[in-house]
Order: structure tokens, then sequence, then C-alpha cells
């Protein structure tokens, strides 16, 4: 039994911390936070869109027929998929330039947004061999007829894809997609280890100058909860928009 | 590049696997073990709770997953240690390490994934078979834990591997916390001896052999333990 040890040493809230000057000294707590999530979403933003161009170019070649193209897209996913996020955004930031002659790697390391750069074409990477796996899966999930049909029509290989497959797979994707891309945004997280300047780095800079941990962690996850409410609205916006009537909806 | 010093990478192999891979690999097993509990768990509440619990369990796991892990990490990183204050009655927010911070971070955080799993699992069962446990007389309970679940954890296995082989890699996430598991080793050497390009290659390489080999071996297993049906 212990004696009263006068109050306990607990957390002092401080609800009013958003509306103070930061000590960085250009605006409040707040505007740090909504930088950081302006960061979060550009980042996220240019990253998806290298992810979904290169991940449909590599699902692509995996459906090809013949070897070497399926080969190499397998190989492509195999290595983006097996090394942790943040392993390879190291790769890209610390070890990519010095694999380069010595004029670039200075001028790499010398960009006034290497991480930001580093961060869109890492995690760009990182996800686009997942958006490959969904690519190939969709297009594979389509009767071999449709293929066939088109071959009968007289299109070219090229044709048959952009006019036939991917119209149809990128539908059947779309949900699975939806997930990918809420996936690149919360890696974005990821990048604070290069010193990007997102949205969880900046709640952890709050904490740092105030000592009010729990306010900034709650403010940003309130952020990400927005995020992700609004992406799966609008996924699902598309996904009425686009829908082919009478086919698929399993 | 061409004076890349495979020496320090052999000198410092001991406290690599020995320090480094020894947290990761126990991290990685004690956070499988306790995420499919804790996953299982939300997953049975969801399934068959009453209205107000599946739909706590439900927030919960769709709370998480909207969650990055570096933010959760965090998180509970600041959040144990008064959390064990609370539990304890202690006077002052209580130590924990970062061992301990970092297990319950990914048994919480991995949970809603695999109870996501779990959750489809239970739901590819047909339903006579919960009809026909409970006509034999079982508690609802004792078929789930009789008849549904061991057939969960067939059917499911080489998915809940696939997920365990992502959390293995999650895992390197306690960076930033410093902690010195496989990576935070490998970026202590690098850090200490200005050697970044060999230790950080180096990890690469080992995470990828070890992630490439164990996604192989659960595709072999996934091909011989199908359920013929």
């Amino acid at each position: 039994m212990h004696r009263h040890q006068g109050r306990a040493v607990g957390y002092n809230w401080n609800w009013g911390i958003f509306w103070e000057q930061s000590p960085e000294g250009n605006g409040t707590y707040l505007d740090m936070l909504v930088q950081g999530l302006g960061t979060t979403l550009l980042t996220a933003a240019l990253a998806w869109i290298i992810a979904l161009v290169v991940g449909s170019a590599v699902g692509v070649l995996r459906t090809l027929p013949g070897r070497t193209a399926p080969l190499v897209a397998s190989a492509w996913i195999e290595l983006f998929r097996n090394m942790p996020l943040l392993v390879q955004l190291f790769l890209w930031y610390f070890v990519f330039p010095d694999l380069l002659p010595a004029p670039w790697a200075i001028w790499l390391k010398q960009l006034p947004n290497a991480s930001f750069v580093t961060a869109v074409i890492g995690i760009g990477f990182f996800m686009s061999a997942r958006v490959a796996v969904q690519v190939s899966s969709g297009i594979e999930a389509l009767p071999l007829g449709q293929r066939a049909a088109a071959t009968a029509l007289g299109l070219t290989p090229a044709q048959t894809y952009r006019y036939v497959l991917l119209p149809m797979a990128f539908r059947i994707i779309l949900p699975p997609l939806t997930s990918e891309l809420l996936n690149t945004i919360k890696n974005t997280s990821v990048a604070l280890t290069i010193g990007l300047a997102e949205l969880t780095a900046r709640a952890r800079a709050v904490q740092e100058f105030s000592f009010q941990v729990f306010e900034a962690f709650t403010a940003a996850t309130l952020a990400y909860l927005a995020i992700n409410l609004i992406a799966t609205l609008a996924a699902r916006w598309l996904e009425s928009r686009v829908t082919v009537p009478g086919y698929g909806k399993a | 590049m061409s004076n890349f010093d495979f020496e320090i990478i052999g000198r410092s192999l001991g406290y690599l696997f020995f320090e480094g891979m020894r947290f990761t690999l126990t991290l990685t097993f004690l956070a499988a073990i306790g995420g499919v509990i804790l996953g299982t768990g939300l997953a049975i509440i969801r399934l068959s709770g009453g209205r107000v619990l599946s739909a706590v369990a439900a927030g919960y796991v769709n709370l998480v997953r909207a969650l990055p892990l570096v933010l959760v990490i965090f998180w509970f990183y600041f959040l144990v240690p008064y959390l064990g204050q609370w539990l304890t009655g202690s006077s002052r927010p209580i130590h924990v390490g970062g061992f301990a911070s970092a297990l319950i971070t990914f048994i919480v955080f991995e949970a809603a994934y695999f109870s996501e799993i779990m959750r489809a699992g239970i739901a590819s069962i047909p339903r006579g078979q919960a009809a026909a446990g409970l006509a034999l007389g079982l508690t609802p309970l004792q078929s789930m834990r009789y008849v549904i679940l061991p057939q969960v954890f067939r059917i499911m296995l080489p998915v809940l591997l696939t997920q365990t082989i992502v959390l293995f890699q999650d895992t390197s996430l306690v960076y930033v916390l410093s902690i010195t598991d496989f990576l935070g080793a490998a970026s202590k050497i690098a850090q200490r001896d200005g050697r970044l390009v060999e230790m950080y290659s180096f990890a690469a390489l080992v995470y990828f052999v070890v992630s490439f080999a164990a996604s192989r071996g659960v595709q072999r297993l996934r091909a011989r333990i199908a359920v013929p049906r």
C-alpha cells in the first residue's frame, strides 16, 4: 500500500496548441501539419503516377506471349516486392548516387529537394510491382475469346491491349487498385526516414517542439482517416461511372 | 563504387545477425503469433458478436488499416508508458523497453490485417458446418474451435504466411525508434564507419534473399496443402 504522493504525474492536454505559433517562425502548429499534409498528398500523387505507368507496362509484359517478356516482368516484380520499402528508399538515397559517374552523383546529392525526388521514385517503383500484379491478373481474368476476337478483327497486338484488354482489365481491378492507392498514401510516411517533411514527420516535429504528442498524433490520425474516406468515396463514384452495363459484377 | 569494402561486411556479420537479425526474427515470430490470435478473436467478434461488439471490432480494424505503420509505431511508443501507468495504478508513466513497445505495436497493428484474412476464411466455410456442430450439441464457441477454425487455418495458412513475410519486412520500420533490428544494426555500422553503400546494399540483399525464399516456400506449400473440393 503506498501513501498519497500528491497528484499523479499525468499527461497535460492542450488542444489549443494548434493555434499557437511554432518556433519555426512561419506560422502556427496547425500550419505545420497542413504543409505536411500537402507534401504527403503531392508525393503520393506523383508516386502513384509512376506506379500506374510502370506497373501497367510491367503487368502487360507479364501477359505477352513468349518467354522473355514475362520473365523480365517477373524479375521486376520480385525485385521490388521482396525488399522493405525503407531499405529501397535507403538504396535510392544513399547507394544509387554512388553507382553513377561522379559529376552526376554530386548533382544528385546537391538537389535541394533530394528527399522528395527520392521518395517519389522509390515509392513509385515499390508500388509499381504491386500494380503490375493487379494489372496482369486483371488481364488474365478476361475470357480468352476476347484476345482471339480482337485478333480475328485484324487488330494488332498493341491495338488489342489498347482497345480490348486493358479497358476491361482496369475496370475489373479498380477495387484492388483503390487499396493500392491508399497504400501509396500511407507509404509516404516511410520517407520521413530520409528527411521528407510529410504529415507524420510534421506531427513528430510538433511533438518535439511542444511536447503535445497526443494532440499532434490525433490531428495526423484524423487527417489520414479523412484522406482514406475521400479516396474510397471517389473510387466508388469512379466505379459506378465506368461500369459496363451487363458485364461482370459477380 | 570502385572501393566497395567487402571486409567491413565480413567483420560485422556477427553483430548484424546475432544482434540485429535475432531481434528482427523474434519480433516477426512473436508479433505473427500474437497478431493471429488477436486477429482471430476480432474476426469471431465481427462475425458472431453482438451488434455493438462487432461494430467496435469493425471500427478498430478499419481505423488501424487506414493509418500508416510509422504513425502507429510513434503512437504506441508514446502511449504505452501512459497505458502502463493507468493499468498498474502507478503515479508516473512507466518505462517500457524498445522491444516490448515494438512487439505491442506490431501485434495490435497486424491483428487488423490478420483479422481480415481470418474473416474471409471463416466466411468461406459452408454455413452447414456450424449448424452441424450445433446439432451435435457443441456450443457456438466449441463449434468454432473444433469444427470451423481448424479448416480455416488450413485454407488460409498460405495467406497468413504471406502476411507474415510482409510483417518481416515491416519490422524494419522500428528503425524510426533507433532500435537495433537487422536494418538498425546495419545502419549503426554504416554511420559509424561511413560505409553506407556497403551496409545498405548488404542489408537489401539479405532482406531480398529471406523474403524471396520464404515466398517461394509459401507457393510450394499452397500447392501441397490445397484442400480438394
